[in-house]
C-alpha cells in the first residue's frame, strides 16, 4: 500500500483516480488544484504524487516545481496527467521535474498499470 | 480488477456543464482584442477538462468537438491568434453546441450532426486563417522503415545523465520493467564513480549495458525509456541474426510516435469494446442537487444534538414523577430548539444561490443588446444570495422575460439616450437580496420608464378606469400586470413594456411571491420580486371565522386592529371601506366570502387583520386570533382542486387540516369585485 | 358489531390480491349501503375504511363536498355520497363511515373520501353475472352506474367511481347548478 496525493481540477477525474487507487489498496489524498494540493503536501509525505497539468489557482508545472523545492518531495514520484500526446508539452512537466506522465484518456487499468510500473 | 467508471459518469456530466457556464462567461467578459492571460486560460483550462473527461468516459464525439476548440484556443494563449469578436461568437456558437452534446449524450439521444459537422469546419477555418505558419502536429506517416522481422531481442546501451533521479526516475524501476517483457541481463559500467570524498549522493554516476531476449517489439521498449529519453544517452540494438539488421536508433524519432500512437489507439479499441459491453445505456437522468459538506456537517451536528436530546426525554420517561417536572419543560424546550434547528438546516440544503440564474443573463443581454444595436451595461449584485432550488427553477422565465422587456422596450437606442442627455451605455441592474426572511430579487433598467399618461389613457378606454378619479401612480402602473391591457400590440408603443406580464405576474404567485413596478418617466423602471424563502413552510397566523380555522402568512400581516363603531364608511362601488392611517382601506368580510356558518358579523365584535401583498392592503375581518405557528405547505391541487383565495393547506397540531388564505389573491378578488 | 365487520373487511382487503388470483377471472366488489339500496365499488380501488371524522369545510365548494381531511399527512377531499346523488342528508352516527378510494383522472391519481351510511360485505362476482344497468329506476345517475349483480338479498348496483368521484365533473356539474352562490361568484370572478 502507498500513499499517492492526487492533485485535478475535475471532480470525474478526481473521483475516478481517487476510486481507483483505493480499490488497490492505496492511501488516496486529493487536492483540486495545484495550490491547495502544494498546502498538503507541506504537512505530508507522499509515495507518488498525480496531478494535472492544466488547473486553477496553481497549474500542476508550478506545483510539480514547488514540490521538488520541498525536501519530503525532492525524490517523490510524480506524474501528470496529461491529454497531449506531442513531446514538447509532455516535456513541459518533465523540465519542471516530472517523473512521467500519464495520457488521457485512460481507463482504471492503465492508470494502475502505470503507478505500480513507478511504485515498483 | 475491473472499475465501472460508469459511476463517474455524472460528475462528469455535471462538471462539464458547469465548465461551459465559466467558459460563456469567459468569453463574454472577454473585450475583442484585449489580451486577457488569465481569462483565456480559465476558458482553456474548462475546454481542456471537458476534452479530456469525455475521452475517459468514452464519448468520442465530445473529445473531438473539444479538441477542435482547444486548439483554436491553445493558440489565442499563446498569442498566435487574435481575439477577434467573430472567433467569440463562433466560440460561443460551439459553447452552446458542446452543451446540446452533452446533454444528449447523458439523455442517451442524437444529436445534430450536421450543426456539429458546420461548427467544426467554421473553427477550423479560424485556425487556418490566422494559422498557415504553424503546422499542425499531426504526424506525418513514418519514413523509417518498420522492422519487417521482429528480432529475437534487443542489447541495450544506457548511460543516465548525473541528474536523471532528480525528477523521481530510478533506474532499477526500469529494469523492473524491461525484465517483465523478456529475460534481461544487467552489466554494470562503474568507471564513472568518483571518488567517495567527491560524490554526491543525489546523482547517477552508474551506466549499464542491458540485453533483453525475448520478441519485444521496438516501441516497447521506447515506452519503457520515454520518460527518461532526454535524461540519458540511450542505444537500442537489434540482437539479430543477420548482421544487416543491426538497427541503431536514437532514442525516438517523430515517425515511431506516430506509431506508438497507433498503437495506444488499437489498444484502446479493444479495451473499449470491452467496456461498452459492460456500460450498457446512458444512465437515467435523475435530478440532484451539489451541496457543500459544511451544510451536511451542520445537519449532523444537529441531528446528534436531537439524539442527546432524545435520550435525556427517555431517560426522564423511565419513572416520572411530578417533581421532574420541570426537567421535562427543559428538555421538550430542547427538543422544540433541535426540531427548529435541524428542519432550518434541512431546508437550507435545498437552497442553492441565484447565480445560477443570473449567469445566463451576460449571454443574452449581449446577443439581444447586438441584434437591437444598443450598448447595455449589465450590472449583477447578490447573485450568491441562495434561494430554494423548486424557485430557482421556476424563477428564470420570468426573469428573462423581465429582462428582455428593459432590453427590448426599457433602453432607448443610444443616439436617443444622448439627446437626453443620458449616457450612451444603457444599465440593466439585476439585484438579489435577503430581507426579514424573504427573498428579493430586482429588475432594473435606466430606460425611458413607463409612460403613465398614456397607461391612464388606456385604462379608461378599457374601462378598467373611472374617469375623474384620482390615481395613485402604483394604481396606474400596476395597470400593465392587467391581461387585458399587457398585450404588445396595445402597449408596448405606449408604455415601453412588452407582452405577458399578466404571465410573470401569476408565476411569481404561484411561487408564493409578489411582484412590484416602480417607474420614473425619463429614469427608468424596477420592478421588485418578493419571494419566501422556502416553499414547503411559512410562519402563519392562525385566526378563526366561525368554526373554521384559517391561517395568514406571517409575512403578510401588517397589524391587527379592533374597530370601533363609527369608523367603518360605505363607499359606493368600493364597499365597506376603514379610514386607517391616512388612507381607505378595503374591508373583506372573510366569512361572507367563505359563506362561513356561525361567525362574527358584527364588525366591532371581531378584528380587522390588515394585510398586504403586490404593494396593496386590504383589511380582512376575522372573529379572533388564534396562535402563530410554523406550518409545512401541503397542496390542495393533488386530490382535489384549486381553491379560489387558498393557496394550500396544513396539518394542526391537532391533526386537523387547516386552509392557508392567499393574501394576493383575495386581494385580486376585491379589486375586480369593486 | 361494525367494528368487527371492518376488521374482517381490513382482513380481506389484506389479501385481496391473493384472492383475486385465486379466483382468475371472478370480480371482487366492497358493497355498501346507501339510502336502503345496496351499491357495490371494485375493490381494487378501495385504499382504506375508515369511521367518520369531523373535516375541514372547504369555502364555496358543492354542498356534497363536506370539506378536507388529513389521511397521514396528505390532504384528502371527503365527498358525502347521499348528496352527490341528490338523496336526502342525514345525521353522521358511528356506523357512518369514508371509503377511502384511488380515483383515476386525466391529471393522474387522486385519493378521494366518500362517506356511506355503512359497509355491507365484499361480494365476489363472475364477470358472466354482471347484468348492464337500467335505463331507469334508480336514485342514481345511470351513467354512474357500471353494471348490475343480483344476490339473494336483492340487487347490487355497481359504480364507476373514476366517473362518479370526477372533481372536474362535479365542479362542471355545481357550477350549472348553483348560480346563487354569492361567494362562487365573487371568488370566481
Amino acid at each position: 500500500m502507498a500513499k499517492i496525493l492526487v492533485a485535478d481540477d475535475s471532480a470525474s477525474m478526481r473521483q475516478m483516480v481517487e476510486f481507483t487507487l483505493k480499490e488497490a489498496g492505496h492511501q488516496v489524498v486529493v487536492a483540486e488544484d495545484g495550490q491547495a494540493a502544494l498546502n498538503l503536501a507541506r504537512g505530508m509525505t507522499a509515495d507518488l504524487v498525480i496531478t494535472d497539468v492544466n488547473m486553477p489557482n496553481m497549474d500542476g508545472i508550478t506545483l510539480i516545481r514547488e514540490l521538488r523545492a520541498l525536501p519530503a518531495f525532492k525524490f517523490t514520484p510524480i506524474l501528470t496527467l496529461t491529454t497531449e500526446s506531442t513531446t514538447e508539452k509532455k516535456m513541459e512537466g518533465k523540465d519542471a521535474g516530472a517523473t512521467g506522465w500519464i495520457v488521457k484518456p485512460f481507463n482504471p487499468e492503465k492508470l494502475l498499470m502505470t503507478v505500480n510500473k513507478v511504485l515498483g | 480488477m475491473a472499475i465501472d467508471i460508469g459511476q463517474f459518469v455524472q460528475t462528469f456530466f455535471e462538471e462539464s456543464l458547469e465548465g461551459l457556464d465559466i467558459m460563456e462567461a469567459g468569453l463574454l467578459a472577454l473585450p475583442p482584442g484585449a489580451v486577457d492571460m488569465e481569462q483565456i486560460n480559465t476558458i482553456f483550462r474548462a475546454v481542456h477538462s471537458i476534452k479530456g473527461g469525455s475521452g475517459t468516459f468514452g464519448f468520442q464525439d465530445l473529445t473531438a468537438f473539444a479538441h477542435v476548440m482547444e486548439t483554436l484556443l491553445d493558440r489565442m494563449r499563446q498569442g498566435q491568434m487574435d481575439v477577434t469578436s467573430e472567433a467569440v461568437n463562433t466560440l460561443l456558437e460551439s459553447v452552446d453546441c458542446l452543451r446540446e452534446m452533452l446533454v444528449a449524450a447523458r439523455a442517451g439521444a442524437a444529436v445534430d450532426n450536421d450543426r456539429v459537422e458546420h461548427l467544426r469546419e467554421r473553427l477550423h477555418l479560424l485556425l487556418n486563417q490566422v494559422n498557415v505558419a504553424v503546422s499542425e502536429h499531426t504526424a506525418s506517416p513514418s519514413p523509417v522503415s518498420p522492422t519487417t522481422t521482429p528480432p529475437t531481442g534487443w542489447r541495450i546501451n544506457f548511460q543516465p545523465h548525473s541528474d536523471l533521479m532528480h525528477n523521481g526516475n530510478d533506474p532499477v524501476r526500469l529494469f523492473r520493467e524491461l525484465s517483465t517483457l523478456g529475460e534481461l541481463t544487467v552489466r554494470c559500467d562503474p568507471r564513472q564513480l568518483p571518488h567517495l570524498a567527491k560524490l554526491k549522493p543525489e546523482d547517477c554516476y552508474l551506466s549499464w549495458e542491458l540485453e533483453l531476449q525475448g520478441t519485444v517489439s521496438h516501441e516497447e521498449l521506447v515506452e519503457v525509456f520515454a520518460w527518461v529519453e532526454d535524461d540519458c544517452d540511450l542505444r537500442i540494438e537489434a540482437l539479430a541474426k543477420e548482421p544487416t539488421a543491426s538497427n541503431p536508433v536514437v532514442a525516438r524519432t517523430p515517425g515511431e510516435e506516430g506509431q506508438q500512437g497507433e498503437l495506444l489507439l488499437e489498444r484502446r479499441k479493444s479495451e473499449d469494446r470491452r467496456q461498452s459491453d459492460r456500460r450498457g445505456p446512458a444512465p437515467a437522468d435523475t435530478a440532484s442537487i451539489r451541496v457543500g459538506i459544511d451544510k451536511v456537517d451542520a445537519v449532523i451536528n444537529l441531528v446528534g444534538e436531537l439524539v442527546t436530546t432524545q435520550s435525556m426525554l427517555s431517560v426522564l420517561g423511565v419513572d416520572f414523577d411530578m417533581s421532574r417536572l420541570d426537567k421535562l419543560h427543559e428538555a421538550l424546550d430542547q427538543l422544540d430548539r433541535n426540531t427548529r434547528d435541524l428542519q432550518e438546516h434541512v431546508m437550507r440544503i435545498r437552497m442553492m444561490p441565484v447565480s445560477s440564474v443570473f449567469s445566463r443573463f451576460p449571454r443574452m443581454v449581449h446577443d439581444i443588446s447586438g441584434k437591437l444595436g444598443k450598448q447595455v451595461e449589465l450590472r449583477i449584485n447578490g447573485e450568491q444570495t441562495e434561494l430554494d432550488k423548486t424557485v430557482i427553477e421556476k424563477i428564470g422565465d420570468p426573469l428573462v422575460h423581465l429582462v428582455r422587456n428593459s432590453l427590448d422596450h426599457g433602453l432607448e437606442p443610444p443616439a436617443e439616450r444622448l439627446e437626453q442627455g443620458k449616457p450612451e451605455t444603457g444599465a440593466i441592474m439585476l439585484n438579489a437580496y435577503h430581507k426579514s426572511g424573504s427573498i428579493f430579487i430586482e429588475v432594473g433598467d435606466d430606460g425611458r420608464g413607463l409612460n403613465r399618461d398614456a397607461l391612464l389613457r388606456k385604462g379608461l378606454d378599457a374601462g378598467l378606469l373611472k374617469p375623474g378619479e384620482d390615481y395613485s401612480d402604483e394604481q396606474i402602473h400596476d395597470l400593465i400586470f392587467h391581461p387585458g391591457l399587457s398585450t404588445a400590440a396595445q402597449i408596448s408603443d405606449v408604455s415601453g413594456r412588452g407582452v405577458g406580464m399578466d404571465v410573470v405576474r401569476r408565476n411569481i404567485q404561484d411561487l408564493g411571491g409578489s411582484i412590484q413596478i416602480g417607474s420614473q418617466r425619463g429614469q427608468g423602471t424596477q420592478i421588485t420580486i418578493c419571494l419566501p424563502l422556502t416553499l414547503a413552510i411559512l410562519d402563519g397566523q392562525l385566526v378563526s371565522i366561525g368554526q373554521d380555522c384559517y391561517i395568514i402568512p406571517l409575512l403578510s400581516i401588517v397589524e391587527s386592529v379592533q374597530l370601533r363603531a363609527g369608523s367603518v364608511n360605505r363607499v359606493a362601488g368600493r364597499g365597506e371601506v376603514l379610514r386607517f392611517r391616512g388612507q381607505h382601506l378595503p374591508i373583506l368580510r372573510l366569512y361572507q366570502m367563505f359563506g362561513a356558518e356561525g361567525a362574527v358579523t358584527d364588525l366591532e365584535k371581531g378584528l380587522l387583520v390588515v394585510v398586504e401583498a403586490d404593494g396593496r392592503q386590504v383589511g380582512l375581518f376575522v372573529d379572533d386570533l388564534q396562535g402563530q405557528q410554523q406550518v409545512s405547505i401541503k397542496s390542495m391541487e393533488k386530490n382535489f382542486r384549486r381553491v379560489p383565495g387558498v393557496s394550500g393547506a396544513t396539518i394542526l397540531g391537532d391533526g386537523r387540516v387547516g386552509l392557508i388564505l392567499d393574501i394576493s389573491g383575495l386581494i385580486r378578488v376585491n379589486n375586480a369585485v369593486t | 358489531m361494525m367494528e368487527t365487520k371492518n376488521t374482517e373487511l381490513a382482513t380481506t382487503l389484506g389479501t385481496r390480491s391473493l384472492k383475486r388470483d385465486i379466483l382468475a377471472e371472478g370480480l371482487q366488489y366492497l358493497t355498501f349501503n346507501l339510502a336502503g339500496e345496496e351499491y357495490g365499488i371494485d375493490i381494487l380501488k378501495v385504499q382504506e375504511i375508515r369511521g367518520w371524522m369531523p373535516v375541514t369545510k372547504v369555502p364555496n365548494a358543492p354542498v356534497f363536498v363536506r370539506g378536507v381531511m388529513n389521511l397521514r399527512g396528505a390532504i384528502v377531499p371527503v365527498i358525502d355520497l347521499r348528496l352527490r346523488f341528490g338523496l336526502e342528508a342525514v345525521e353522521y352516527t358511528k356506523i357512518t363511515v369514508v371509503i377511502v378510494v384511488t380515483v383515476q383522472s386525466d391529471s393522474g391519481s387522486r385519493i378521494i373520501g366518500m362517506v356511506v351510511d355503512g359497509v355491507s360485505d365484499v361480494l365476489n362476482v363472475n364477470a358472466t353475472d354482471i347484468k348492464p344497468s337500467p335505463d331507469f329506476g334508480t336514485a342514481v345517475h345511470t351513467e354512474f352506474i357500471s353494471g348490475l349483480v343480483t344476490i339473494e338479498a336483492g340487487m347490487v348496483m355497481l359504480l364507476d367511481v373514476d366517473r362518479l368521484l370526477s372533481i372536474d365533473e362535479m365542479f362542471a356539474l355545481e357550477a350549472v347548478r348553483t348560480t346563487e352562490s354569492r361567494g362562487v361568484a365573487m371568488l370566481a370572478a
